[in-house]
């Protein structure tokens, strides 16, 4: 936080000006220059003096493209200017934070490397919400496909990959998608920060973000993958050159998750204002604090898989190759003790932003804070132990599955918690039913379902069936998008006046909510039927008398997307268009960071905030009770 | 916590008229939706009575539904009564609702009441699955087998994934493989099921079996054929371009019938029989096959 470095410029100079110099632009040119290196030159080189037995025989040279992808990255990283600081260290100038403090105020800030936790939230929304449209694309093409039980608009190919881009966008893009924008954001804010404890590896994360993005879209133009998200080895060793775009965009994603989750811990751990204890944290930071272990743990597991499949693919490695000596299992394994964190790094997101919202909508304190607590903690202690559910009928470990049944019921405990103090917290409330109040409540019937689905899943016996159909596909759509999305427009309409500085034209807000309400469930809902009729996942053709459900998740799938595009709509208008400037605190809420000016200025706040009680100071007090009544109060878990 | 953990605990009188109402709504209506599943969606549940097996599933589908429905209506209830009775008439005052922080002995029950139900579910399903097996792919070492795997000599079939579609070799008839899937009826059948390429799924709907076929490995599963019916063979795993259209039909005969079937099979198959590698558990790819 030292003083400016670079003066500020008077005027505003041209627009090919803001061109030159470390920026989005610089680094998107230096990424062209890195994939020719590495594709063309490096990548070439090396593949010209390697063994290359597996590669020769399909004629595919899988060196160069994983090259020119690494290389590409480092360009892009570096001509955004995240080699500067460290190049200026070794050079012995003294730290600072100058990217921070140098860059003014404009719009020209977004574009570049900023460590302003406020700018790097608020690019982290868009460039999610970015790639989160495409995916949705992606579903909608998918959908499309499925309209009719044979093979009408794409091959089975390019259906694959569409399936493939859906699943890896919406899982490796939304993982990011409450903790990057809110987190990043608002976690500062609400512990009484200015900055996270590692700014520079803060916009490290969003940059790897887009650029892992990026890499995935261009397995169009190699031939696509046909592994699904969950990329399984012996399938992906098999793969095109498309597979390369998979591997390369989930170790990037996996990379950002890690060093994500890192600096949200150690801001959190380390960088609370005084008054700030572990008690008084609103439910917001306690939730980020347990999906923030869960990334730092599991995230490098799915890089070293990854890893592992890069190296089978191009050195001659057979991790996962049976017929020499490696195992289908393994590549399972390791990806699955990854994968099933993965879910819950995903749903707490939604229940930490339900029990933050839900007190200010009842006007309640938060009902069974410890209780809650114990929640977020015990579906992340409990996630590591659930993993071989995935596994059920893949004919490992055999006696190991009573002990996954149970472990992954268990965990409908803490997550009932969640429950429990949401429908304590409106017990006797004043229910506001205000749009993100109404994305909160969604939330609750979809999470339901999406959890109660889950104990079918979870039941081996029951599971010989679900497994792998789109009873599978429909439980967890009813937890991720039914969980994460909602709580995610949630999160947009409460605290976007705060970010964004503009209101929500509410009439087209209650648009979007109902018609996604709706379509959501009118889609999802029919997919478990389909799914215990038998209908398996991934598939492009289908038996053609299931028709008529699969035309009406289609057509209801389309209403999600038009739902998506009243939310675009109502973007555009309330910010483009009419800009009504926001009220400093419209919810009348009473957490910490509606007590900072609106539009939250650069530094936060001149003095640092005092703490000194409950977090959600609702309700009305009763009258002083006799001393001995208090005890029990609280929770007791 | 000490800080600020003050409020109401013990319950007024108003908590307490909440709850008996919400009681004289769940009660019923838990009554009513328990009834439907079981008289109305059980006997309609997947997978069917093909098998054993299957109809072991179904019976197991039924009690987890009858186990979820109580909580899917508590929660419901709860909500739909939260929302209508608590809700805010009057936005414009800027009312609040009482702090109350927590009641130990509600969070207790919870827990119990939950923990309860946790349990109970996953003790029924693994006992379930440990009777039989439950037709799941159990590796190579299977421990949960049908009782009457241990007196009489199992009819073994081994089955062959590949991309895009299954076979089927008869160790019991002296190891000789067939593109087609027919069984005898109320046998007791032993699938060895393994891959030559990829990971597939070995799934027939309503025989209530399902087994992952990997390269190199021996997935064994058991399933005890009730009568004569016709079944869908899928692959459940994701397997490459075609998965979608790797499915095939499958037929439960008579034991005449599929004595009569088989003998044929053979007959037809003997002279392609020494072209065929031996009899394995397991076939090893070729190392390093890659489609491209």
């Amino acid at each position: 936080m030292s003083a400016v470095a670079v003066p500020v410029r008077a005027g505003s100079p041209p627009f090919w000006r803001h061109l030159l110099g470390f920026n989005m632009f610089t680094g998107i040119v230096l990424a062209v220059v890195g994939w020719v290196i590495g594709d063309n030159v490096v990548g070439p080189a090396i593949h010209a003096k390697s063994l290359a037995y597996y590669t020769t025989e399909a004629g595919q040279n899988d060196i160069s493209v994983l090259l020119g992808y690494l290389f590409g990255v480092a360009g892009f990283l570096i001509g955004l200017g995240f080699a500067n600081y460290p190049i200026k260290r070794m050079l012995g100038y003294p730290p600072t934070l100058a990217e921070h403090e140098s860059e003014g105020e404009g719009l020209w800030r977004y574009f570049r490397l900023c460590t302003d936790h406020k700018v790097v939230g608020i690019q982290y929304l868009v460039g999610i919400g970015v790639f989160f449209f495409v995916g949705g694309l992606n579903a909608m093409f998918i959908r499309t496909e499925l309209l009719q039980p044979n093979v009408h608009i794409w091959g089975a190919n390019q259906y694959l990959t569409l399936v493939g881009m859906h699943g890896a966008m919406m899982m490796g893009m939304m993982t990011s998608g409450v903790l990057g924008p809110f987190a990043n954001y608002l976690v500062p804010l609400m512990i009484g920060t200015r900055r996270m404890a590692y700014p520079r590896v803060e916009a490290f994360t969003f940059w790897l973000l887009m650029a892992a993005g990026v890499v995935l879209i261009t397995t169009v133009f190699f031939g696509g993958f046909q592994t699904g998200w969950t990329g399984y080895a012996t399938l992906g060793d098999q793969g095109q050159v498309g597979y390369d775009a998979y591997i390369g965009f989930f170790a990037l994603v996996g990379t950002s998750m890690t060093l994500l989750g890192f600096n949200l811990m150690a801001t959190i751990i380390t960088m609370r204002a005084p008054g700030m204890t572990w008690s008084r944290l609103p439910m917001m930071v306690w939730g980020t604090l347990a999906t923030s272990i869960l990334m730092l743990l599991a995230a490098p597991m799915l890089v070293a898989t990854l890893l592992m499949a890069a190296l089978d693919r191009t050195a001659q490695t057979a991790f996962f190759i049976p017929g020499n000596g490696g195992s289908s299992y393994l590549y399972e394994n390791l990806f699955w003790v990854f994968g099933h964190p993965e879910v819950y790094i995903v749903a707490i997101p939604g229940f930490m932003i339900v029990l933050e919202l839900l007190p200010v909508f009842a006007r309640k304190p938060l009902w069974g804070y410890r209780l809650a607590v114990a929640g977020f903690l015990g579906v992340a202690l409990l996630s590591w132990f659930v993993w071989q559910h995935h596994l059920f009928v893949s004919g490992i470990n055999a006696d190991l599955r009573p002990f996954y049944m149970l472990s992954t019921e268990l965990i409908s405990l803490p997550t009932g918690f969640t429950f429990l103090c949401a429908m304590g917290t409106l017990w006797r409330g004043r229910i506001r039913l205000e749009v993100p109040m109404l994305f909160c409540l969604a939330w609750a019937f979809n999470f339901l379902f999406g959890g109660l689905s889950g104990v079918f899943n979870s039941d081996t016996p029951s599971d010989v069936t679900t497994h792998g159909s789109f009873f599978v596909m429909a439980h967890f759509h009813y937890t991720i998008m039914g969980g994460l999305v909602f709580t995610f427009f949630a999160a947009i309409y409460y605290w976007g006046p705060k970010m964004l500085g503009f209101k929500f034209n509410e009439r087209l807000a209650k648009i979007h909510f109902w018609t996604l309400f709706i379509s959501f469930n009118s889609t999802f809902g029919p997919l478990f039927a389909l799914g215990f009729m038998g209908m398996p996942r991934r598939v492009v053709t289908y038996n053609p008398h299931w028709q008529f459900l699969n035309d009406w998740v289609s057509a209801s799938a389309y209403c999600i997307g038009l739902s998506m595009l009243v939310f675009l709509a109502n973007v555009i208008y309330s910010m483009v268009l009419k800009r009504e400037p926001v009220e400093a605190n419209p919810w009348n809420s009473k957490s910490i960071e509606w007590t900072y000016p609106t539009p939250v200025p650069v530094h936060d706040f001149d003095r640092f905030p005092v703490f000194d009680g409950d977090p959600y100071p609702y309700g009305v007090e009763p009258v002083a009770a006799p001393a001995t009544a208090a005890v029990p109060a609280g929770g007791s878990s | 916590m000490t800080t600020f953990d003050h409020g109401a605990t013990g319950a007024t009188g108003e908590d307490r008229l909440h709850f008996r109402r919400l009681l004289m709504i769940w009660v019923p209506l838990t009554i009513a939706l328990l009834a439907i599943d079981i008289w109305v969606l059980g006997p309609i549940l997947p997978p069917g009575n093909g098998s054993v097996e299957a109809s072991g599933q179904r019976v197991d589908n039924i009690v987890l539904l009858a186990m979820a429905t109580p909580v899917m209506t508590a929660v419901l209830v709860y909500f739909s009564y939260a929302i209508i009775v608590f809700r805010e008439r009057d936005p414009a005052a800027a009312l609040e609702g009482p702090a109350i922080r927590g009641h130990a002995g509600v969070q207790l029950w919870w827990l119990v009441i939950t923990t309860g139900i946790v349990l109970a579910a996953a003790g029924y399903g693994t006992a379930r699955l440990l009777a039989d097996g439950s037709g799941g792919g159990q590796g190579p070492n299977p421990i949960a087998a049908p009782a009457q795997a241990s007196s009489d000599r199992p009819l073994q079939v081994q089955v062959i994934a590949q991309q895009w579609h299954f076979t089927f070799r008869w160790p019991s008839y002296g190891g000789f493989e067939t593109t087609d899937l027919k069984l005898p009826a109320h046998t007791l059948v032993e699938f060895h099921v393994t891959s030559l390429d990829v990971v597939h799924s070995f799934w027939a709907y309503q025989l209530g079996v399902k087994a992952d076929a990997n390269p190199g490995e021996d997935n064994v599963a058991y399933v005890t054929t009730n009568g004569p019916l016709r079944f869908n063979i899928r692959c459940a795993e994701l397997c490459g371009v075609w998965h979608g259209y790797m499915y095939q039909p499958g037929q439960v005969l008579s034991q005449s019938q599929f004595a009569s079937w088989i003998a044929q099979q053979r007959q037809q198959n003997a002279p392609s029989e020494k072209f065929l590698t031996p009899y394995a558990k397991t076939y090893f790819p070729a190392p390093g096959r890659r489609s491209g």
